[in-house]
């Protein structure tokens, strides 16, 4: 039962939850206090032990209930193949009768064609999971090695042996040779189902960062339909861990006004000399955010997991304002508070999306009416291409921009040899922005959002 | 055999709870019995009022014990959760003693010899009389055991969590003047967050992780019927009943187990018989904390309560 117990384990860091040794030996210990026999204590208690929040316990549930069901699925398979051929059961038990009159050939075969020949499911179910382990089935990785677990499992069960058998039996009792072959064929079945229950279980996380590691580093503006709702998990998950570093609070510093009060409470034991002192802890800076994103055409995309991102860091942002702009320039914060990403996407392009984009018109929009929103700590964010149509750029009001607020940062979402050429005025905006970066993918999207908020720490 | 026991025992406690008022759901009730045997803290994670701090008072009650509570805020630092000096003392005796240590130091010939006898007093200054216990170091000096009842651990500071982390492995602290304090008896630790924050994975690893959400319906029942026993069952099923469809919609703060029962005893003052349009929609302001809240529950109210009498006939 501790090797179960160690293959649960595995299984539940295969579901993502971060089981470590003392982890483990402290549900050992639970389990050992509450035993195997009710299932709902064990699963109570596993639960209790191992999961540290409330998702994971939901994790940790369903691996639970995958894990223990596993059995079922074993004592099913046979019983439909037996219900296939009901009557080769019959024939089973004539010549079996038969057999044992002359001579029983059945005892020189081996012990996997006589498991399969008595249809002894429990027995079967038992030299599968040890096959499973010798195969060491928890190793399983990637859904391509399915076929060499399976190959692996049926040798440790001694498929060479019953080969062997079957070519015999052919020619000398082709009645059971048949039998045995759809006993085998069952067999097969099942040990295809146990590998991609295993694979189920034990490889679905590696699946799942192999997934999002190819989806980090795909080209937002590019990315298929089907993928825009994996995409938008992943920049949950990464928002989530921002907010997991970045909220924190951060150290205090002790600089400043002397704290009168504390200082003399602390040095009573003196007699009230300060030997030590204490400070009046320093006002935490919380960044607040201006963002102005490019919604026209390729960067439409971009702009949308962007905004998705910013505006789920609650946490650490104090404030975030958020613009859209193509050929003109609106608020679009309220809209991404109250909606869910969806809609709030397909009203922000309904509004101002899909026109060519005019930089110039847009900052004068800001200028107007804006303006005041800027302060010296807020960062001014830029997201967009930067390929203005030949139009004014008003270079001179991002100028200004960047004057008033504490940081200017430009996000581009092409590369860098595509600045400067055609109708791109990114070399003119530069000048006047604090950082300049490149934002195609979801991890230059983390890296950008990461430094803005770790400038405030 | 084991086993046998372990779900026997794990009735008692729910019996024990029940017995001072506290309906257990199965979770809770093993998680009480798995920490006291295999002596790990549990924390409590869930939503406002639903009786995580009830659940420390309830084993506290249950067990004879003392409670010892510590109620987090931001800036608690360990002068006020683990011990102190008395400085005041510390001064007061220095002046008394004045003259006495005149005398004994009087016999030294050399500074040098009256610093050495000066040390042969030892710390006197630093000893356990002058070290003032605060709730932690209460809890480990208490000779029969204590329930201690760490609250909101989610609104101290990130730095505290690291002060809690010896007392909560090992039972113990460690005061650099006097060494460490071990716990004479293994006190029972409960802590309770509102998930404000994410705690630290080194506070979660030391304790077992326990959930309590809103109660299925019969639980939230008997827990009515065990806090307000003056309440007839068909109004506290209606009530109760109408209670989760509430919880159904989007609101702010949705209303949870105490609400509940200050509801209940609502109802039993204004002496209701059963739910009508009228009576829910006075005493709206019990279950619902914010203005918006209630505009937004008012017009479902009769609804509500209809949907509430249907299953009353068929629960």
């Amino acid at each position: 039962m501790r090797e179960n117990l160690h293959r649960f384990f595995r299984a539940a860091r295969g579901v993502g939850v971060h089981v470590s040794p003392a982890e483990s030996i402290d549900a050992m210990r639970a389990v050992s206090q509450v035993g195997f026999s009710d299932r709902i204590i064990l699963r109570d208690a596993l639960l209790l032990t191992l999961a540290k929040s409330q998702d994971e316990k939901l994790a940790l549930g369903d691996c639970f209930d995958l894990f223990f069901s596993q059995p079922e699925p074993r004592q099913e398979q046979p019983e439909g193949a037996d219900q296939g051929s009901a009557q080769e059961a019959d024939q089973a038990s004539s010549s079996g009768a038969a057999n044992d009159a002359g001579g029983s050939p059945q005892q020189e075969l081996g012990p996997l064609a006589q498991m399969l020949l008595s249809q002894d499911r429990n027995a079967i179910a038992a030299a599968l999971a040890s096959a499973a382990g010798a195969a060491s089935l928890s190793d399983i990785r990637y859904s391509t090695q399915r076929g060499i677990f399976s190959s692996r499992i049926l040798d440790a069960m001694g498929l060479q042996r019953l080969r062997d058998e079957l070519d015999q039996l052919t020619a000398t009792n082709p009645a059971l040779a048949e039998r045995l072959r759809a006993a085998l064929d069952a067999l097969r079945e099942l040990v295809r189902d146990t590998v991609s229950q295993g694979l189920a279980l034990y490889a679905r996380e590696e699946a799942e960062n192999l997934r999002n590691e190819i989806l980090r580093n795909a080209p937002l503006a590019r990315i298929e339909r089907r993928q825009v709702a994996e995409m938008r998990a992943l920049i949950r998950q990464i928002a989530r861990r921002l907010r997991e570093r970045y909220s924190k609070p951060r150290k205090r510093q002790r600089r400043g006004h002397l704290d009168v009060r504390r200082t003399l409470r602390r040095n009573a034991a003196w007699g009230g000399v300060p030997f030590l002192t204490a400070w009046k802890r320093k006002h935490r800076d919380r960044p607040r955010i201006v963002a102005l994103c490019d919604v026209s055409g390729s960067v439409a995309q971009v702009s949308d997991f962007f905004l998705l991102l910013i505006h789920s860091l609650h946490e650490v942002v104090d404030d975030v304002r958020s613009f859209a702009f193509s050929s003109h320039l609106v608020e679009v914060s309220e809209i991404l508070e109250s909606k869910s990403p969806e809609e709030a996407m397909a009203e922000i392009m309904s509004k101002v999306g899909f026109g060519s984009s005019d930089y110039g018109s847009s900052l004068v929009d800001f200028e107007k009416e804006f303006m005041s929103t800027l302060t010296p700590q807020t960062t001014v964010i830029v997201l967009g291409d930067a390929r203005s149509n030949n139009l004014d750029p008003r270079a001179d009001i991002l100028r200004r921009i960047s004057e008033r607020s504490k940081r200017l940062v430009w996000l581009n979402p092409e590369g860098r040899l595509a600045w400067g050429f055609g109708d791109s005025e990114m070399p003119r905006y530069a000048t006047f922005c604090s950082v300049v970066r490149q934002c195609a993918t979801a991890q230059q999207l983390e890296r950008a959002v990461s430094d803005i908020v770790a400038t405030y720490q | 055999m084991a086993d046998q026991k372990a779900s026997t025992s794990i009735e008692a406690v729910e019996s024990g709870l029940a017995a001072q008022g506290y309906i257990a759901s199965r979770q809770i009730a093993t998680a009480v019995y798995l920490s006291q045997q295999i002596e790990k803290p549990i924390l409590v994670e869930g939503p406002a009022g639903v009786g995580k701090t009830e659940l420390a008072k309830a084993i506290a009650a249950w067990r004879g014990k003392k409670m010892i509570r510590l109620q987090c805020y931001e800036g608690l630092d360990e002068a006020k959760a683990l011990y102190e000096w008395k400085y005041a003392k510390q001064l007061l005796y220095t002046q008394i003693l004045k003259d006495k240590l005149g005398e004994v130091l009087g016999g030294a010939q050399t500074l040098h010899a009256a610093l050495d006898q000066l040390h042969d007093f030892g710390d006197v200054f630093f000893s356990k009389e002058f070290v003032e216990p605060r709730p932690l170091l209460q809890a480990l000096e208490q000779p029969g055991g204590c329930v201690l009842l760490i609250d909101e651990i989610d609104k101290s500071d990130a730095e505290f969590e690291s002060l809690l982390l010896e007392i909560l492995s090992d039972f113990q602290v460690t005061i650099p003047e006097l060494g460490t304090v071990s716990a004479i008896t293994p006190p029972t630790v409960i802590l309770t967050s509102n998930s404000e924050r994410d705690l630290g994975d080194a506070l979660k690893r030391r304790c077992l992780h326990l959930h309590i959400g809103f109660p299925e319906q019969r639980l939230e029942e008997r827990i009515v019927e065990s806090r307000v026993p003056g309440i007839s069952q068909t109004l506290r099923r209606q009530m109760v009943g109408f209670i989760h469809e509430i919880r159904s919609l989007d609101l702010k703060k949705l209303p949870s187990v105490s609400e509940t029962i200050d509801w209940a005893r609502v109802l039993v003052l204004l002496q209701a018989t059963e739910l009508d349009t009228d009576i829910v929609k006075d005493t709206l302001n019990v279950l619902l904390k914010y203005e918006a809240d209630i505009e937004a529950a008012t017009p479902q109210v009769t609804t509500f309560i209809a949907k509430a009498a249907r299953s009353n006939v068929f629960g």
